[in-house]
């Protein structure tokens, strides 16, 4: 494989860059693999990099019905945090700040991340006591973390509404300066052309059709593109797990939901950190481009649409001009949704199955971009070893039926409400 | 935008209902044993079908009642509504 550097640069320049290496094969699918990866978003193709990278097991296809990177890789707000109050969360989630902090070095990809801070704002001084002692954990866990009284807020953010008379004031916030942003197609890909330069096969337009289970162990695959044998299938398919799921007789403490998203037109730099509004579901964060980046609530009801409805798009952007005034002028560029695996607690799984050499990787919420690196790795550990591993241990598929519920927003089974 | 029929108040939007999940869910009868896999069925696991789903909707800011409602969750396509009570077909 090409290094991408300043040097290659150069030499390819000089051939009119049309020498360049495909950054990624289109393969025919074997007969036979090690491992299979169904979902060619962030968390397979990076799970098909650390089973490479850390375990060394290169026969390896990840298979996708569509194009790597084109479901919520591709649809996300590209926001990167680990302001987590459980152990579980928060110890996983700061691992995975370290795989981003060298993510672009590791791969050989400029992945873009901005370690921009977030900030969470209060809007009540009972807000402000939970948001300290949110801070607080982290803090014990070695996690950054900074609370901002209202004038500290003030000149981060001057852009907000500091008026006297709102609805929701601004008391302060909670910030976590090493968070961020990333540039979220260059993490598939940067994941996508290093797992290829290592072996391991992408096949896209290939839709799983169903598996091959008997005496309670997985022994292959079927596919659009023909059956394949293997020991060992990682599901890692976020809004279409139930469906799969179904296909393997299971069903999981799964609902699929649909977020929105969108952007506004570029505008000159205005905001350079990620910000939360406290008294409903809106972040902010602006584009490299000079667009403002928005997201929110889910649409509230199960949908596999990958489409919103306006009613929650008004809603959320309601919400974001409660907290910055000047958003009402401007026009909206573009809307998108995706589909989100909505855990019953909040909190994602990877885990083992009941079917031996099934593997499971769901639930990942809202929260799925960020979890990308720390995904993989544990989940390539998971499969590897056929053990979690401790950073997971957490996220355990049987935690709903002992009662370690990790629901770190207090708001128990009911997914839609946020 | 959803159009929802309200079996008592006729044709509404969207934003009149607040939602409540799988209709089809029972909860274990009362005073009985309840195994823990019954138990984890009722309270977390759910089918969440991309196709037709019978849905729990209330018409919070009309007539405040909880309706079932039969809706296709990749198009939205609304093919019936009942009232809680009316068992579904």
């Amino acid at each position: 494989m090409q290094k991408y550097s300043i040097f290659n640069l150069v030499k390819n320049a000089f051939s009119g860059h049309q020498n360049w290496d495909l950054a990624w094969k289109d393969p025919t699918p074997k007969k036979e693999y090690d491992v299979v990866i169904i979902g060619g978003g962030g968390h397979g193709l990076a799970t098909a990099y650390y089973l490479a990278k850390e375990h060394n097991i290169t026969n390896v296809a990840i298979i996708e019905k569509g194009w790597i990177g084109g479901g919520n890789v591709g649809r996300n707000t590209t926001i990167i945090r680990s302001n987590y109050m459980h152990d579980d969360n928060a110890l996983f989630s700061e691992f995975g700040m370290d795989l981003w902090r060298k993510m672009s070095q590791d791969l050989n990809y400029n992945v873009m991340f901005s370690p921009r801070g977030i900030i969470n704002l209060a809007h009540s001084d009972a807000q402000m006591n939970v948001y300290a002692r949110r801070g607080n954990s982290m803090r014990l866990n070695g996690i950054d973390a900074v609370l901002l009284n209202r004038e500290q807020v003030k000149e981060i953010i001057p852009m907000a509404d500091f008026s006297e008379n709102v609805r929701f004031p601004i008391f302060g916030g909670l910030m976590q300066p090493s968070a961020g942003t990333a540039r979220h197609d260059a993490v598939a890909w940067g994941y996508a052309r290093q797992a290829d330069s290592m072996g391991v096969d992408i096949i896209q337009n290939c839709e799983v059709t169903g598996f091959d289970v008997s005496g309670g162990k997985i022994n292959g695959v079927r596919t659009s593109r023909g059956d394949i044998k293997v020991k060992k299938i990682g599901l890692c398919v976020a809004g279409s797990t139930n469906i799969l799921a179904e296909k393997l007789n299971m069903t999981l403490p799964i609902e699929t939901h649909l977020l929105q998203a969108c952007v506004s037109e570029p505008v000159k730099p205005v905001l350079d950190r990620v910000v939360t509004f406290g008294a409903g579901h809106f972040y902010i964060s602006q584009s490299d481009k000079g667009e403002m980046v928005m997201g929110g609530d889910l649409d509230g009801y199960n949908s596999y649409a990958q489409r919103g409805n306006l009613p929650t798009l008004q809603h959320v952007l309601t919400e974001g001009i409660a907290m910055m005034p000047f958003l009402s002028k401007l026009k909206m560029l573009r809307t998108w949704g995706g589909i989100m695996d909505m855990s019953m607690d909040g909190s994602p799984i990877i885990d083992k199955t009941h079917i031996e050499g099934l593997y499971l990787n769901c639930g990942w919420c809202y929260g799925g971009f960020k979890a990308t690196p720390a995904s993989g790795w544990t989940f390539a550990h998971t499969i590897a070893q056929d053990r979690v591993h401790k950073l997971n241990a957490g996220y355990s598929l049987n935690r709903f039926n002992t009662g370690h519920l990790l629901d770190e927003k207090g708001l128990g089974t009911k997914t839609w409400i946020s | 935008m959803l159009h929802i029929k309200c079996p008592y108040c006729g044709m509404r939007s969207q934003n009149e209902f607040s939602y409540g999940g799988d209709a089809t869910v029972k909860r274990p009868e009362l005073n009985k044993e309840v195994s823990d896999q019954d138990w984890d069925n009722f309270v977390y696991n759910r089918k969440s079908p991309r196709g037709k789903h019978w849905e729990l909707w209330q018409h919070i800011s009309g007539c405040r009642q909880w309706i079932k409602v039969e809706r296709d969750t990749a198009t939205h396509e609304i093919f019936n509504t009942l009232k809680a009570n009316e068992e579904i077909l």
